[in-house]
């Protein structure tokens, strides 16, 4: 059945404050979620007063400002700072994106930053994403042919071809869609999220594929795909501005239209 | 867990009722605001004549099977435990189909009066 309470340990309490140094002109406060489960307590909201002269114009750098310089123990996952590796992704004011590519500028008044929603927290800003690239290798992101290469050279593809799966493989895997989506907060065990499904569909879409049957067999189950119930929060939520919402249409048509 | 290769009937079938239910609902609203009087007499005279009758069968059954799969959905989205998502899409398939044949019986029963 449905959950209605908060498992024990979740009510998210009032943290430390970090004041900004003496003589800051520009003092944004931010709002970071902490926890650590191993520590038994309560997670907790900690205050940090960045003085945005001495920082850099995105969230991720306040982030690496705070870790530098303020408090060591925040943890976070950065790598590219470019938004190409998706390892910053989490909730900031709201929405869940990239905080390498979020400006700071961005948020009016004190800026609030929690881990990606309904995903189990390894530490601070860290969410466990085994789950969610266990159902990523589920939809077997590879090439599958049955007929043997052209000699002497690579599958070809015309230009409209590429063009095709030119959106669904700039996914980054973030999560930002898969985490924005309430059908998968509720049925993340069987249900494949909004990520998955755009992987599957770039696989469905790829003219030198030819395993689309399979894929299709594979998809066609009332959990997996069609607990989409359209209601398109993963669209917004994408930093890569990709359209995972009408893949997962597009997926459905060519499932109604085998049947005909 | 593997798939059960289901969901595109309930997909196709939820979409063609919904059409279905848009085109008999806008008929239903329109000749139920140009009945001159809601007495027994009338409406018993309008249910009788056959393209009524006909046309208020297939929306009730229409109804009673979109309402299924409506809340077949919910069931499936917020009811976890097996056992307990197995009996309420009992009951609710159940509930749903005594509901269509108590349409189609009175309706049967007005529309075949001699």
């Amino acid at each position: 059945m449905a959950e209605f309470t908060l498992p024990k340990n979740s009510r998210v309490t009032k943290g430390r404050h970090f004041a900004a140094p003496e003589g800051a002109s520009n003092v944004k406060r931010f709002a970071v979620y902490r926890y650590d489960p191993s520590s038994g307590d309560n997670p907790r909201m900690d205050t940090y007063d960045i003085d945005l002269e001495s920082c850099g114009p995105m969230v991720l750098d306040a982030l690496i400002k705070i870790k530098n310089e303020i408090d060591p123990t925040l943890t976070f996952r950065r790598s590219c700072r470019e938004g190409i590796c998706g390892s910053c992704a989490m909730n900031i004011d709201g929405d869940n994106t990239l905080a390498c590519t979020r400006a700071i500028d961005d948020a009016k008044g004190d800026l609030k930053i929690y881990p990606l929603p309904h995903m189990s927290v390894v530490k601070d800003l860290v969410p466990d994403m085994t789950h969610f690239y266990a159902q990523y290798a589920s939809i077997k992101p590879w090439l599958q042919t049955r007929t043997p290469p052209p000699a002497g050279k690579e599958r070809l593809q015309s230009k409209a071809d590429q063009e095709l799966i030119n959106e669904p493989a700039a996914c980054i895997l973030c999560a930002c869609c898969s985490t924005s989506c309430p059908s998968y907060w509720w049925n993340s065990d069987r249900y494949l999220g909004p990520a998955a499904l755009l992987a599957a569909y770039r696989w469905l879409v790829d003219s030198r594929d030819e395993a689309s049957a399979e894929r299709l067999d594979d998809l066609e189950d009332s959990f997996r795909l069609y607990r989409c119930h359209t209601i398109m929060n993963c669209t917004p939520a994408c930093p890569k501005g990709l359209n995972p919402a009408r893949a997962i249409a597009a997926t459905k048509k060519m499932l109604v239209e085998r049947k005909f | 867990m593997s798939t059960a290769r289901d969901g595109t009937g309930h997909f196709l079938g939820q979409r063609v009722s919904a059409v279905v239910l848009a085109l008999l609902g806008m008929w239903f609203v329109v000749v139920m605001a140009t009945l001159p009087e809601f007495s027994y007499t009338t409406v018993i005279a309008f249910i009788g004549k056959p393209l009524n009758t006909v046309l208020l069968l297939v929306l009730s059954v229409t109804i009673a099977y979109h309402s299924y799969l409506g809340v077949q959905v919910v069931i499936d989205d917020y009811v976890h435990a097996t056992g307990l998502r197995l009996a309420s899409l009992y009951v609710s398939q159940t509930a749903h189909a005594v509901l269509a044949v108590a349409a189609v019986y009175s309706l049967l029963k007005i529309g075949l009066r001699p």
